[in-house]
This record gives structure tokens, C-alpha cells and sequence, in this order.
């Protein structure tokens, strides 16, 4: 494997991992938020007061880091690639209800949750990158600099 | 139980195009890197990108549809249910991002469609 392969490994699994726990721990925080008010409507006032709550704000901040670590991901991983890595981030969601929030989470939940787990990281073991020259890059960094 | 399935199916959709309008601006980009200045000069770059604001908006339409629907549904089911825009993305991967899809990648979709029918179940 050569230097910049893994240059671009190791910075796909820290990402990859940003990308996981902000998300599982954004999801976490709203759930919290929103089940303090079980009167949410679309309504401005309701948005605005709903959004300046604390576990919403956490969770807004979280999935704020999630969007842009993701965005990163995406500028040299495929969509169809990116998905599958990040599905962990589903056992863990399920994981969060029951743990945090004592949801009840039957066989069937936990057996879809798994199954799509499983064909997430199927899909995660072929190659991150099939596009390479498909796409004119307007920025091309240079080879070897910092990750 | 119904309404919890609306607001899944916009979730999906506004998701599937958030998704694919954001993956098409960030390949067209390349790789954004971290060190020195190249954070600040990508981040300049990407905010003239016309499609990566219109990904936003989708995704501010996901966002808003999640939000409602946890105060209806266990984040439990809602998290996995949204999971359905992985097989549509693949295959929107597939045509408009010009992704080489192999037999693995289609296999690990047609789990994730079982995995979301379970859900249904």
C-alpha cells in the first residue's frame, strides 16, 4: 500500500469515526430535547423556542459538526461508500434508546437494525473511490501534504 | 402510525436529494484537506457552489421532518425507517453520480431494503 493510500485510510477512519459519534450523539441530544416538548409545531415562535432548548442546542451543534465532517468525507469518498461505513451509527442510535430513554425496541427492530448494519458494511469493504476520473477537479491538492 | 410513515417518506426523499446534490458539489471539489490555510480556501470555495445551498435546503427539510417525527415516533424506529434513502441513493449514485456499482454494493442495498421492510413489519 502505498504512502497515500494510507494517508487517505487513516484520515477516511478518524473522519469516519467524527462522522459516526457526532451523528449518534446529535440524534441522542434532539430526542432528548424534543421529548420535553411534545407540542412542536412549524410555527416560527415554536421553531425558534424549540431550537434555544438545551439538548435541542446540543443537538443542533452536534449535527452541525456531523454535516461538515461528512461534507469533508464526501469530497474524495463515493455517496454509495460513505453510507455503508457510516452505518454503525444505526446499532448505536438503537442502542441509545434503550439504554437512554428505555424505549422498547422489539426483535423485528433489532433484526432490521442489524440487517442494515450488515449490508452497510458489506458495501463498506469495496473500494471508497470509483469516480477518480470521471470528475475535472478544479482543486487538486498536491500529493503527499498533510491529511 | 400512518402519519410517522409521512413524515418518513419525506425525510427519504428530501434526504436521497440533499444527499446527492451534496456529494455531486464536494467530488466536483476534490479532496478538501485540513492543514495549514486549505481548510479556509476550501470553505471559500465550496460557498460559491449554487447545488451544495440547495443540498442544505434539503437536508433543512430532513432535519425539520426528523424533529417532528421523534415527537410522534421512538428514535428507535425513526432512525433506521430513514434508512430507506440508502437504496435510493445507491442507484442515484449509480446514474447521476457515475458511481461503478459491483455486486457487493447491490447486495449491502437489497439487506438494507430487508432491514427496512422488518421495520415496517
Amino acid at each position: 500500500m502505498s504512502d497515500e493510500q494510507q494517508r487517505i485510510g487513516l484520515k477516511t477512519r478518524i473522519l469516519t469515526l467524527v462522522v459516526v459519534l457526532s451523528n449518534v450523539f446529535g440524534n441522542s441530544a434532539l430526542n432528548a430535547g424534543m421529548r420535553q416538548r411534545p407540542n412542536f409545531t412549524f410555527t416560527p415562535l415554536s421553531v425558534v423556542a424549540t431550537i434555544f432548548t438545551p439538548w435541542v442546542g446540543i443537538g443542533i451543534l452536534l449535527l452541525i459538526l456531523w454535516l461538515l465532517s461528512r461534507m469533508a468525507l464526501l469530497s474524495w469518498a463515493d455517496l454509495s461508500y460513505v453510507l455503508p461505513v457510516t452505518s454503525i451509527g444505526y446499532v448505536l442510535s438503537a442502542v441509545s434508546g434503550r439504554i437512554f430513554f428505555a424505549e422498547h425496541v422489539t426483535w423485528q427492530r433489532w433484526m432490521g437494525t442489524l440487517l442494515i448494519s450488515a449490508g452497510m458494511m458489506l458495501v463498506g469493504s469495496t473500494k471508497p473511490n470509483t469516480t477518480e476520473e470521471r470528475y475535472d477537479r478544479e482543486h487538486v491538492p498536491a500529493i503527499g501534504g498533510g491529511a | 402510525m400512518i402519519r410517522a410513515w409521512l413524515f418518513v417518506g419525506i425525510i427519504v426523499c428530501s434526504t436521497v436529494l440533499g444527499d446527492v446534490l451534496q456529494a455531486l458539489e464536494m467530488k466536483r471539489h476534490g479532496e478538501v484537506r485540513f492543514s495549514g490555510g486549505r481548510l479556509a480556501r476550501a470553505a471559500r470555495e465550496l460557498v460559491r457552489r449554487r447545488y451544495l445551498f440547495l443540498a442544505i435546503f434539503f437536508m433543512a427539510v430532513s432535519f425539520f421532518a426528523f424533529m417532528k417525527l421523534l415527537t410522534i415516533a421512538d428514535l428507535s424506529f425513526a432512525v433506521p425507517a430513514t434508512a430507506g434513502s440508502f437504496v435510493l441513493e445507491t442507484i442515484l449514485a449509480r446514474l447521476v453520480l457515475g458511481e461503478r456499482i459491483n455486486v457487493r454494493r447491490w447486495a449491502g442495498a437489497g439487506l438494507v431494503a430487508f432491514g427496512v421492510a422488518l421495520l415496517a413489519a
